[in-house]
């Protein structure tokens, strides 16, 4: 069976002050029905911005090659009549911060069945009786109140609930959750993560799940993609990539990543910082960074290639890694 | 290292408390205190209008006597008497302060009539220009503006933002000018000024807006023509007022357009129009009704060169004929009145907030 979404080869090139920036290059990605995948990388490492071509919300003189599919249908060749059927009703996004991303004048019942009318043309009372449901699903207490709210009565945890309950309004296929955690507290954005996972294992929804949090990635998803300066350098099952890495990246931002009892001081931070967009060297993204680093990794940017059972990962040196285990 | 569990337990409780119904009792206290503020302000304005009319170089003696009448030293103390000149200062004053208490506003040395009156006569004039050039003001300037935002750098923007420049740089009375030549004499559409030809009566006075006097009367050839009569200074009045509220608009629009939640509806598959109309103009509307608060307050207190050009005897003119003559009473007046209309307005223009921001809370 075909995957929901499967981009090809995608690249992005935005404009920036002295000439065009590409962004992303070459990322491929799929997601199938009912599939948890999470997306991982630093902040800038072009994650959002291939949630934002997805959606079609790229900002205006941007150039998309390679392709995207969804259900079937190509993204990149859509008229704004075929975005508008995507957006919402196809493909919802969760936004990283539920605050700016809800209309702080309009009520949260407004905000909840608006597109519901659209897509799934329900009257007002039809939609407003989904909405209460919606909301007693994400778990928001007394949801008849809440219809009425504005979001600055809410808490940062029930804002993002009800952001959740607003994209999930019109039956979407896939969310897209960027980072939708990241501003909560962490028994917060664990309920968040709870309340995902459930909604996939009852309706069957996709999620990709955009996060910078590696313990995130691993308590959620099956299949993990990392992204280094709008690459993706490795791609697995999220157990085998976080267990036994083989991109140094991935390795690295292992190492990087307090967990359990371990002393502050055996942290080993990635030296250096990602290259900024337009000033990536000519090889490998991450070489200047990279302790297994040849001569080789200067030349040209390595292809994703396979690696093992469904894995896959960029790197032409494929050093051992050690990896600190819990 | 995360934990799994479903659920926020403190969620519950802080909700119950912050959802709570809002009263209509903070309302009124503001209202109240607004209202003994702006009695406040009032006083304020008659002691420094008082001082002020004291301190500029000028007699009202001379100002207001014909030079026969200054020669004879019996009318000039008769006109010191009649109009309380050869008092102190403060005895003026309080004089005057104490009819205000009774509403009487005193006797204008120009009309001879009572300033209450003249205010009466004036004011539904001026406001028969300022309502209709609002109404078009906001409706042209909100769409224009809202546009020019959207089309951010592009050609349409680049027009909008010319267009409300020159708008801005042109002198009002030059504009008059112009439309008079070019829709009176050269076309012939519109009459050159007054509120009514002749030949027509005055509509029996309701609000004291011709239009609306001679529609509640059932005259209606009377309302055409006092409605032809405001075409040209609405006209002019419009599109100054257009050109000052576009720049808002536009700076507002632009800086809503950039937020998360308008990308957010985008990405609900919302159609373009719903997101401009139901998220974008909402959002913006808070600066834009401030800026047009101040419009219509100075539009309201009349507009002395347009009303000029187009003889409408409005409070513009009212004021500059009392100003000229150093008519104490009416000067005071018109103060007052001006001050009343900017509370007022600024009033309204904080309910406003509430109504469009909920997170506005009244305080």
């Amino acid at each position: 069976m075909a995957p929901l979404l499967d981009v090809d080869s995608l690249a992005v090139t935005l404009p920036g002050p002295r000439g065009p920036l590409p962004i992303l290059h070459d990322v491929s990605l799929t997601v199938d029905e009912g599939e948890l995948v999470g997306i991982a990388g630093e902040s800038g490492c072009g994650k959002s911005l291939t949630a934002q071509t997805l959606l079609g919300l790229l900002p205006p003189g941007a150039t998309v090659t390679g392709s995207a599919r969804f259900a079937g249908t190509d993204l990149l060749g859509l008229d704004n009549r075929g975005w508008r059927r995507v957006r919402g009703g196809g493909i919802a996004m969760v936004f990283q911060d539920s605050t700016a991303a809800l209309h702080p004048m309009l009520t949260i019942g407004r905000q909840l069945t608006e597109h519901m009318r659209v897509h799934l043309r329900m009257d007002r009372r039809a939609a407003n009786r989904r909405a209460v449901e919606l909301l007693d699903q994400v778990r928001i207490p007394d949801p008849e109140r809440a219809m009425r709210a504005y979001p600055h009565q809410f808490s940062g945890g029930m804002r993002q609930r009800a952001a959740i309950a607003i994209a999930l309004a019109a039956r979407p296929r896939l969310l897209i959750a960027d980072e939708p955690t990241t501003a909560l507290d962490v028994t917060v954005q664990a309920g968040i993560l709870a309340l995902l996972d459930r909604l996939r294992a009852e309706t069957g929804l996709a999620v990709a799940f955009i996060t910078h949090d590696l313990g995130v990635l691993s308590a959620l998803t099956t299949r993990g993609y990392i992204f280094y300066a709008g690459r993706v350098v490795e791609t697995g099952p999220t157990g085998a990539l976080l267990t036994a890495p083989t991109h140094p990246y991935t390795a690295a931002l292992l190492g990087a990543r307090p967990h359990g009892t371990q002393a502050v001081g055996t942290l080993r931070p990635i030296p250096g910082g990602p290259p900024a967009p337009g000033e990536a060297p000519p090889g490998c993204p991450f070489q200047p960074r990279c302790g297994y680093a040849q001569p080789s990794c200067g030349t040209a940017p390595p292809p994703l290639a396979p690696a093992g059972a469904d894995r896959s990962v960029a790197c032409v040196v494929r050093p051992h890694l050690e990896v600190a285990t819990r | 290292m995360t934990t799994v569990h479903d659920g926020e337990p403190g969620a519950v409780s802080t909700t119950a408390s912050r959802l709570r119904p809002r009263r209509a009792h903070p309302l009124l206290v503001f209202l109240a205190k607004r209202l003994a503020i702006t009695a406040g302000l009032l006083l304020g304005v008659t002691v420094v209008t008082f001082g002020l009319v004291n301190v500029v170089p000028g007699d009202p003696v001379t100002a207001n006597l014909s030079d026969q009448a200054l020669n004879d030293p019996a009318t000039v103390a008769a006109f010191r008497e009649k109009w309380g000149l050869d008092q102190p200062l403060w005895a003026q004053y309080l004089h005057y302060l104490g009819n205000l208490l009774h509403g009487d506003l005193g006797i204008s040395q120009q009309t001879g009539r009572s300033v209450l009156d003249d205010l009466v006569r004036y004011v539904p004039a001026t406001m028969e220009l300022a309502i209709p050039t609002m109404v078009l003001a906001l409706l042209i300037g909100t769409g224009i503006g809202m546009l020019a935002a959207v089309r951010n750098g592009r050609f349409t923007d680049q027009l909008v933002r010319v267009g409300s420049l020159l708008g801005l740089s042109t002198p009002p009375f030059w504009l008059s000018l112009v439309v008079l030549y070019v829709f009176f004499y050269q076309l012939g559409l519109a009459p050159s000024g007054g509120r009514l030809s002749t030949g027509f009566s005055p509509p029996p006075t309701v609000t004291g807006m011709y239009t609306v006097d001679a529609a509640l009367a059932g005259q209606w050839d009377v309302a055409w023509d006092a409605a032809q009569h405001l075409t040209l200074p609405v006209l002019v009045l419009t599109s100054l007022t257009v050109a000052l509220l576009v720049r808002f608009v536009r700076s507002a629009m632009l800086e809503v357009l950039q937020q998360d939640y308008i990308r957010a509806a985008y990405a609900k598959g919302l159609p373009a129009r719903v997101v401009l109309r139901r998220h974008l103009l909402r959002a913006g509307l808070v600066p834009v009704v401030t800026v047009s608060g101040l419009a219509f307050a100075s539009l309201l207190s009349g507009t002395v060169l347009v009303e000029s050009i187009f003889g409408w005897p409005g409070l513009g003119q009212y004021a500059y004929r009392s100003a000229t003559a150093l008519d104490l009473p009416s000067i005071l007046g018109v103060s007052l009145f001006v001050a009343l209309v900017y509370t007022l307005v600024n009033l309204t223009v904080d309910l406003l907030y509430g109504l469009i921001d909920p997170r506005i809370r009244l305080s």
